[in-house]
């Protein structure tokens, strides 16, 4: 192959106009996914929990490729998977330190079952392939309604508990003492957390999920430290990444990972090159002048 | 409101015990509205157990506490807690501003939908404490001291009762430490409300403590400073010999038994 061949692999826009309106749905799903990874995103921040949404994909992955083997809904054997892998280290691994054993612990566990189910299966290869490196191309009806649905339940779930979690996230023993039920809460985010991650593997695949839970929210972190700035940055860098690449993945004959998540690192790399300028400039969100009221008694 | 007669704060016959381990047993206590009480003793001497029991996190082995004339209750509004400075993570998305509106609605469901009004609390709150001139800065970027002024912001947003203070001077600069313990000195007496504050060092606190409760070795003593804080009585506690000097209106106790529990040495 040479360059000018794999460039037309990777960027190809023949018949772009003909090949739109085919994947509408997964434009839907892209673009619901993206909402449901910018907001969860910033949560997994707050709470230290990248590895830990790591260790809950490859769970994911082993509850979808059992399904494939036993012909259930696929969407649905990675739902209950990532459930079960969630919520196992949300009762375990309250404190930091012990939750990245297990997550070590559960996440070999899950890839090597699911490596045994996917060695099983006798179908289409790229089924297989398919639940590690996304496959949203193929995105039916029926799906795309379990994916509302799971979105659904994520955003409305995460709207009802934003207040008192933002509080147990940034601030567990302060938040405990004021009545915030900072255990059940952690229940209930890691239970959401399950969901989002069962649904962003639908487009990205287990191995590349961080790609959508971790570095919108990571980027907006970078670039602004208003709650809700970086709220909506992490949506909008996370919508932008899934859109963009089922986009510009449409023409050629690659799948769509690549370029979710090379529209993801690049948006990253600028914020934090945007960043480190912020914080060379000087004490961020500081009065020049120093302040005239003192209070000392 | 209960009126001037209601106890901030009543512990009668009040035990805490881990296992074997008796931290404090039949305490019987009473600290009134505008009282600044100080809790002192070293390292494990139940210090920190004592307010966890009045924020209703700890319950107590024997006895019943009560606050405000009501029973324990965990995040009662009655109640506001300054905790020990920690630092936050330097990508934490909050600004001093947002700290302070935790303290204020945080405990709520949902997200805030009335911004307006709470902006304006939440600036009032940092204009008490002196804190307008960051309010805007990420709390990953804050120094110790002016955290400290953030959190009472926060402990001071619902008007309480008591104001529950965990060593809220540790690590911090002399000046903050002056700054802070002054502001909570205020909210004693202008607002009238109990404070206790826990402490491993009273010198920084001295002009301001009304009475003390030290708690060392399973006992405890209750009284003013100058009743609790001799030779006689910490020498009888720690069953071993505590020169206790008073100098210049400063406390200085030399000869504890556990070397580490004043590492943060006389003259501070």
């Amino acid at each position: 192959m040479d360059l000018s061949e794999l460039l037309n692999a990777v960027f190809n826009f023949s018949d772009y106009a003909e090949l739109l309106p085919l994947v509408r749905n997964s434009l839907i799903a892209g673009a619901i996914l993206g909402l449901v990874g910018g907001l969860i995103g910033v949560f997994v921040m707050m709470r230290d929990l990248a590895f830990a949404v790591h260790g809950i994909a490859e769970l994911s992955f082993a509850g979808a490729a059992f399904a494939l083997l036993i012909g259930a809904n696929v969407v649905f054997g990675s739902l209950v998977g990532s459930v079960i892998a969630a919520v196992v280290l949300g009762v375990l691994g309250m404190r930091a330190r012990d939750r990245n054993s297990i997550t070590g612990v559960i996440m070999s566990f899950g890839l090597g079952l699911g490596i045994l189910f996917l060695s099983l299966y006798e179908g289409r290869s790229a089924n297989k392939f398919g639940l590690l490196t996304g496959q949203i191309v193929s995105v039916d009806t029926v799906q795309l309604n379990l994916l509302a649905a799971g979105s659904a339940v994520v955003v409305l779930g995460l709207l009802a508990i934003w207040r008192p979690l933002t509080f147990a996230s940034a601030d567990p023993d302060l938040a405990e003492a004021r009545g915030v039920p900072v255990g059940a809460l952690a229940i209930v985010f890691m239970f959401l957390l399950g969901l989002a991650v069962a649904l962003s593997i639908q487009v990205v695949g287990a191995l590349l999920v961080l790609s959508l839970v971790i570095t919108p929210a990571a980027a907006a972190l970078r670039v602004s430290s208003s709650p809700r700035v970086v709220v909506l940055l992490s949506v909008l860098f996370a919508v932008t990444a899934t859109l963009g690449g089922i986009l510009l993945a449409l023409g050629g004959s690659l799948p769509i990972s690549p370029y979710v998540t090379t529209i993801s690192f690049l948006i990253y790399v600028v914020c934090r090159l945007a960043g480190a300028r912020r914080q060379r400039r000087g004490r961020v969100g500081r009065r020049t002048e120093p302040a005239v009221k003192v209070s000392a008694g | 409101m209960s009126g001037a007669t209601t106890e901030a704060v009543r512990l009668q016959g009040a035990s805490l015990s881990f296992g074997r381990r008796v931290l404090w047993h039949d305490l019987d206590l009473t600290i009134k509205p505008g009282e600044f009480f100080a809790v002192l003793g070293p390292n494990g001497s139940g210090k920190t157990s004592f307010l966890r029991v009045l924020l209703g996190l700890q319950p107590l082995s024997h006895g019943t506490a009560e606050i405000n004339g009501r029973g324990l209750e965990r995040g009662s509004r009655d109640i506001g807690y300054i905790p020990q400075q920690k630092t936050f993570a330097p990508e934490t998305p909050l600004r001093a501003r947002d700290l302070v509106g935790l303290g204020l609605d945080g405990h709520r469901w949902g997200i805030r939908l009335n911004a307006r009004k709470h902006r304006r609390r939440v600036d009032e709150l940092l204009e008490m404490v002196g804190a307008e001139g960051y309010a805007e800065a990420p709390v990953g970027q804050l120094s110790g001291g002016e955290q400290q002024r953030l959190r009472a912001a926060q402990a001071l947003a619902s008007d309480p009762k008591v104001l529950l203070c965990d060593e809220p001077l540790l690590s911090l600069d002399l000046h903050h430490q002056q700054a802070v313990s002054a502001m909570i000195n205020r909210q004693c007496h202008e607002k009238n409300s109990a404070v206790v504050f826990v402490t491993h060092e009273i010198n920084p606190i001295i002009d301001y403590v009304d009475r003390v409760l030290y708690l060392a070795g399973g006992q405890f003593r209750v009284g003013t400073p100058e009743e609790v804080m001799t030779t006689e009585v910490l020498s009888r506690m720690y069953n071993s010999h505590v020169e206790v000097i008073h100098n210049q209106g400063r406390i200085i106790v030399v000869g504890l038994p556990d070397a580490t529990t004043h590492q943060h040495g006389e003259g501070e």
